[in-house]
């Protein structure tokens, strides 16, 4: 292998191989363990082989997905929700994990605090029993999202078997027009290759416009590989995550932050590595983009129609398309922007870092939103940035709800859902069937597009709504 | 874990796409312990009204297709969520082989972890089954694991399947054990790693718990 050009996804591979086996499963070291509410199920796997903990100490917890984001003062009202919260909790003290509850300043969704701690860093794997888990990928780690089962394994072990996965550069070539976020660009790309296009792939995202978001937007970016099938997503460690990184808590710090850089340095993939598949995109051509049907990779841009199955000559893919119109309540050939919305959702995993916010604080601000909304920011320290910036004021002003962190209305199991039949315009990362709730319908965005969604009452155009504010 | 071996068994089609882990099992039934069954909730917002009344057009419903053992769906089945819940739910109905396109990677590992397996087959492949008249006529396919193939009246499909995984189901082992024996070669990796990336361990702010 060494003397072989290399990719940051095989360097990666090959810094954490334990054992590989001649049919390609390799063991590999896990350096953070990310546990919630969800991993209960492993808790209990545990408990019943009798197992230990292997590595408390690189084993990290937090109560996000079941946290209500009103209210907190008070006792939890439903008690099988309480009972959630109070488990990961149990959980975590009796095998001596650093847990982020409720009460906890560095409380928010994994995929938003963890990194703001410094717990995620490039050159590390990193797993935790929740898809998005590749959002961590935009330090340039290898993360990525397990289940139950696996869980309870990497709590026993450290390590996990994996396949190697095949190696897919995903090129953003040029420059994004203004008011662009990394969620139009991860839609378009979704649409391109399908909600299963990078199956059995890691997808390495490179090219100008990547090297040009921040971490925030690279973390939009990873976070939607899982929407095209991908085992994970990875942005090259640069000077950007660098200066983000350094001074956060969990973040080396001295000597071991200096060889840390250095070492982090070369983990960029060599000039000349080989990748199983190539896709490139032009950044210019890039518009801001929404979901109308009932997976992600039903996107279009937002000058665009409903497709009509009728010309579409795949009978499955007729039937898919169909199915999607009539559960939408839509009409083939309805322009998007006629597309009449009941309520807004900012927030999530996805998108609720403070860059999110602000960008739809832009869009808001002096004006009234025409549908009801919630905005939950991703972190109680993304909550008190944006009351530090007074962005509260401007969603409150606008008729908007803010409310505290936690994955909130995207799952909707904490219970904040869209009622049945009623059409949200949400910052999110599923427009499955009824992952807002029974019947909910969604239609993915940005935050600024969200936003416009809001002060319109109907999917709109943001780049007419930020003239002269950004 | 079962071992996995040949199934003769009714196939029940679902012939959808992008049959997501938020359809297979909503997230409002995650909260709930496994020892109280998770079959009753499979597709659940498919198939129950708001008022838990039986609204279902699915073949998993119609009494032909009772006791499949199989489903035979469209691509990209399972993808989404890594919620194991979803597979929860397939077993604890009786579900032990998914035949479709293609697999949310998670979902197919999950499958494995519970003794269930992922068959692949082409979308051609996919779309012959399901207008077969073993499928239409709910009568009997076998998948035999073993030979790696799928016998469908006169037809026969050949599947591919990862070597381990395929042990794996046949004699119903469990990662967790064969990992602990590897035990030795975590230490050294440990002892050796602590070298190369000193900078790997979390720092501890001061203060932390």
């Amino acid at each position: 292998m060494r003397g072989e050009p290399r990719t940051l996804i095989d360097k990666l591979w090959d810094s954490h191989a334990i054992v590989r086996r001649e049919s390609g499963d390799t063991l590999l070291f896990i350096d953070r363990h990310l546990l919630h509410e969800g991993s209960f199920h492993a808790f209990e796997q545990l408990k019943r082989r009798g197992g230990k903990v292997a590595r408390p100490d690189l084993s990290f917890a937090v109560a996000d997905h079941y946290v209500p984001t009103r209210g907190r003062s008070a006792p939890i009202a439903d008690p099988a929700i309480a009972r959630m919260v109070e488990l990961i909790g149990t959980n975590a003290r009796e095998r001596g994990i650093l847990l982020f509850g409720l009460d906890d300043p560095r409380q928010g969704i994994v995929h938003v605090t963890m990194p703001e701690q410094g717990l995620t860093l490039p050159g590390l794997t990193l797993v935790c029993g929740d898809s998005h888990t590749s959002t961590h990928g935009a330090f340039g780690a290898y993360a990525f999202g397990i289940g139950a089962s696996e869980v309870a394994h990497v709590l026993m072990t450290q390590a996990i078997w994996q396949k190697k996965p095949k190696r897919m550069r995903v090129r953003v070539e040029g420059k994004i027009s203004p008011g662009i976020g990394a969620k139009d660009i991860a839609l378009t790309i979704i649409a391109k290759i399908g909600a299963d296009g990078a199956q059995g792939h890691a997808v390495e995202y490179a090219g100008a416009a990547v090297r040009a978001l921040s971490m925030e937007g690279r973390m939009t970016l990873c976070n939607l590989s899982i929407e095209a099938g991908a085992r994970n997503g990875l942005v090259a460690p640069d000077e950007t995550t660098f200066a983000y990184l350094e001074g956060r808590p969990f973040a080396p710090q001295g000597e071991a932050w200096v060889r840390a850089i250095d070492d982090w340095s070369k983990l960029a993939s060599d000039a000349d590595a080989a990748f199983d598949r190539e896709v490139t995109l032009a950044a210019e051509e890039i518009t801001p983009t929404v979901t109308w049907g009932t997976s992600p990779e039903q996107a279009l841009p937002i000058d665009a129609a409903i497709p009509d199955p009728a010309s579409v000559a795949d009978p499955a893919r007729a039937a898919a398309i169909n199915d999607a119109i009539a559960y939408m309540g839509l009409r083939p050939g309805m322009k998007l922007t006629a597309i009449a919305i009941d309520r807004v959702f900012i927030g999530s995993c996805t998108n609720a870092r403070i860059e999110d916010l602000r960008a739809a604080a832009a869009v808001l601000a002096g004006r009234r939103a025409k549908v009801p909304g919630l905005v939950s920011p991703g972190s109680s320290a993304v909550k008190r940035q944006a009351e530090e910036e007074g962005l509260d004021r401007i969603f409150r002003e606008a008729g908007l709800e803010f409310a505290d962190a936690g994955c909130s209305m995207c799952v909707g199991i904490n219970g904040d859902l869209v009622p049945p039949g009623e059409r949200c315009a949400s910052t999110t990362n599923r427009n499955f069937k009824g992952r807002q709730g029974p019947r909910a319908r969604t239609h993915l965005m940005s935050p600024a597009m969200a936003a416009a969604a809001a002060v319109t009452g109907h999917l709109a155009d943001m780049r007419e709504l930020v003239k002269g504010r950004i | 874990m079962r071992p996995f071996g040949l199934l003769d068994t009714i196939a029940c089609p679902l012939p959808f796409a992008n049959l997501d882990t938020d359809q297979i099992l909503p997230a409002r039934f995650l909260k709930r312990p496994r020892r109280e069954g998770y079959g009753g909730f499979l597709l659940h917002d498919l198939r129950f009204g708001a008022d838990g009344e039986d609204v279902s057009s699915l073949s998993l419903d119609d009494p032909r297709y009772g006791g499949a053992e199989a489903i035979v769906a469209r691509r990209n089945f399972g993808s989404g969520s890594s919620r194991e819940g979803a597979v929860y739910a397939l077993a604890d109905f009786g579900i032990r082989c998914v035949i479709a396109p293609s697999f949310g990677d998670i979902f197919a590992q999950n499958c494995t972890m519970n003794g269930l397996l992922v068959v692949s087959l082409t979308e051609a492949q996919i779309e012959e089954l399901l207008a077969s008249p073993e499928i239409v006529g709910a009568k009997p396919i076998r998948i035999d694991l073993e030979a790696q193939r799928i016998m469908c009246g006169d037809a026969s499909y050949a599947f591919d399947i990862d070597p381990l995984r395929k042990t794996k189901l046949l004699n119903g082992w469990d990662d967790i054990d064969i990992t602990l024996t590897h035990a030795a070669d975590i230490a050294r990796f440990v002892a050796a790693d602590a070298r190369e990336r000193p900078w790997a361990l979390p720092h501890r702010p001061q203060g932390a718990a």
